[in-house]
């Protein structure tokens, strides 16, 4: 634990010594602040709907940018040479650098909060129980994202390729659903448990429900152990 | 203390360590030299357990590569050829995170940072990024980091290489300093370096072992050759003359110096000292002798004969 902590640690404020982490925070609420207001003073619209449904497209783009150096960099500059003779586990590894990235996202989403504060203090009632599951499967949504974009980072020593490769792999997930178009009803069911939009779509209509939450905690799980395997391949 | 038994490395179809052997023992400096890309790096890597040998066996003490890599990572303070330096970060905040990863925290974090510092002359720079420092600045603080945790393993792969002299000698002073109580391992292509600082020396080429001994004993064992200087006033012909009257001594190089006198290289086998019938030949002669001394073989020679192309003996 103290090892995943020293990492986590050492990641999450290493965003913050370079603009990166600023303008991907500054980003994202500029971009669902735009969202948010647009709805609230040209449609008189005061809801939060728009804004879950928007915010896991800015997140296809978001989280690959943060997650793409993770390892990545450490691959480029010979870093990952210490790191993988200091003694700790690939998996310790690679669940702190999960943490930390997460962490961001976290970050960004609980300054994403003054949006449901604002309408709040117009006077509109808020179903604060549908926003806190909305807000967890936005979290959910983001450690699965995050376990893919740590997976692609630690793939490569460049980071426009892991950016790249994390892109297309959420992707994938992501347009599952509105691909079922194209496939055989017989298969369509496994491609939409496989879809990630399916999943989200329960967990923002304020609806928990476990077979969701193990969707999203085994797509992580499969991703982090890929990424651990990764460095573990890597001394072949 | 560490050993190397058959050990073999292969990338895809090249093999870049080919069966070594070796042994270190406690507190021993060893020179690992080679050309550039003989196998160096990657036996070393292997010893810190940055790669899985192909097959052979590491063990340090009673721990196993394969089995106990955590425990002889932890032993091992290493220092890669491209120093891992995460350049954003502070000097204090660098060495804190590794000392961190190391286990090393509060209290105890406190005592090592100020030995390590002081012992790498790093108390200026503590508190400045470490991408604002100079390249001798960079390296002692891979050097701090690979000794915070005060390993009893120094592991060191080319570390002065890309250093001015300046830098270099104080890096060598540090390693020796080092070296008084640890087992230091380390690799170079500059023999001045092992030369200065090594009790032992092997030499690699092209993933096989050649040579592994003393300075002494490589320039004696591995070169096979003495040499004798001698400044005389007798022409080339005569000199020649000395190989067929005394066959083992045969005149290498030759050249004029004051008036008549010549120097003249002689080169013979260690095992039959050919000196007491070359001066007798010369009092024979009534040549005037200025100068008549054994000089070694150089490291440098024996290093190009054992890795040059085809070059074996």
């Amino acid at each position: 634990m103290h090892y995943i902590k020293t990492i986590a640690l050492k990641e999450f404020t290493s965003f913050f010594k370079s603009p990166a982490a600023y303008m991907v925070l500054v980003g994202f609420l500029l971009i669902t602040g735009w969202f948010f207001a647009n709805p609230l003073f040209l449609l008189n619209q005061s809801d939060l709907r728009t804004l879950f449904s928007i915010i896991p497209i800015i997140f296809l783009i978001f989280i690959p940018a943060i997650t793409m150096g993770l390892v990545s960099k450490e691959n480029n500059s010979g870093t990952i040479e210490l790191l993988s003779t200091l003694p700790v586990k690939s998996s310790q590894i690679v669940v702190g650098k999960f943490i930390a990235g997460l962490g961001l996202i976290v970050t960004g989403l609980l300054l994403s909060l003054i949006h449901p504060i604002t309408i709040m203090l117009i006077g509109t009632n808020v179903d604060v129980g549908a926003m806190f599951t909305g807000y967890l499967g936005l979290i959910l949504l983001a450690s699965a994202y995050s376990a893919i974009g740590l997976f692609a980072s630690c793939l490569t020593k460049n980071q426009i390729i892991a950016f790249i490769i994390s892109f297309v792999i959420i992707f994938f997930f992501f347009i599952l659903d509105y691909a079922l178009f194209f496939i055989p009803p017989s298969i369509s069911g496994i491609f939409q448990y496989l879809s990630i939009n399916y999943h989200f779509s329960n967990i923002a209509k304020g609806v928990i429900d476990t077979r969701n939450v193990i969707y999203f905690g085994s797509l992580t799980f499969v991703f982090l152990y890929l990424a651990g395997t990764t460095l573990d391949l890597k001394k072949r | 203390m560490i050993r190397l038994e058959n050990l073999v490395k292969d990338y895809g179809t090249v093999r870049a360590v080919d069966s070594i052997n070796f042994e270190i023992n406690e507190g021993e400096i060893l020179g690992f030299l080679g050309p550039n890309g003989a196998g160096k790096s990657t036996t070393l890597k292997m010893i810190t357990c940055y790669l899985n040998p192909s097959s052979g066996n590491i063990s340090v003490e009673n721990f196993n590569v394969a089995e106990n890599s955590e425990e002889i990572r932890a032993m091992i303070g290493y220092l890669p050829e491209t120093n891992p330096l995460y350049l954003e970060m502070t000097v204090f905040d660098y060495l804190k995170y590794v000392a961190n990863m190391r286990g090393i925290k509060g209290k105890e974090f406190d005592s090592a940072f100020k030995k390590t510092i002081a012992k790498c002359g790093l108390k200026e720079v503590v508190a400045k990024p470490i991408h604002t420092l100079s390249k001798g600045y960079k390296q002692r603080v891979g050097l701090a980091q690979a000794i915070i945790h005060n390993p009893k393993i120094l592991i060191l792969d080319e570390p002065t290489s890309g250093l001015d002299p300046n830098q270099i000698v104080e890096i060598r002073e540090l390693i020796k300093d080092l070296g008084k109580e640890k087992t230091v391992i380390l690799s170079s292509h500059i023999l001045q370096e092992v030369q200065a600082l090594c009790d032992r020396i092997v030499i690699i080429n092209r993933g096989k072992i050649v040579a592994d001994g003393s300075q002494a004993e490589l320039t004696e064992d591995y070169s096979n050759r003495a040499r004798l200087i001698l400044q005389v006033d007798a022409t080339k012909e005569e000199l020649t003359q000395i190989n067929g009257i005394i066959p083992s001594a045969k005149l290498v190089s030759f050249k004029p110096i004051l008036d008549n006198f010549n120097e003249a290289v002689f080169e013979y086998t260690p095992t039959n000292d050919v000196r007491k019938d070359i001066y007798n030949y010369i009092k024979q002669q009534d040549w005037t002798l200025l100068e008549f001394h054994r000089d070694y073989i150089s490291l440098e020679e024996v290093f190009r004969s054992l890795t040059l192309e085809g070059g074996n003996r």
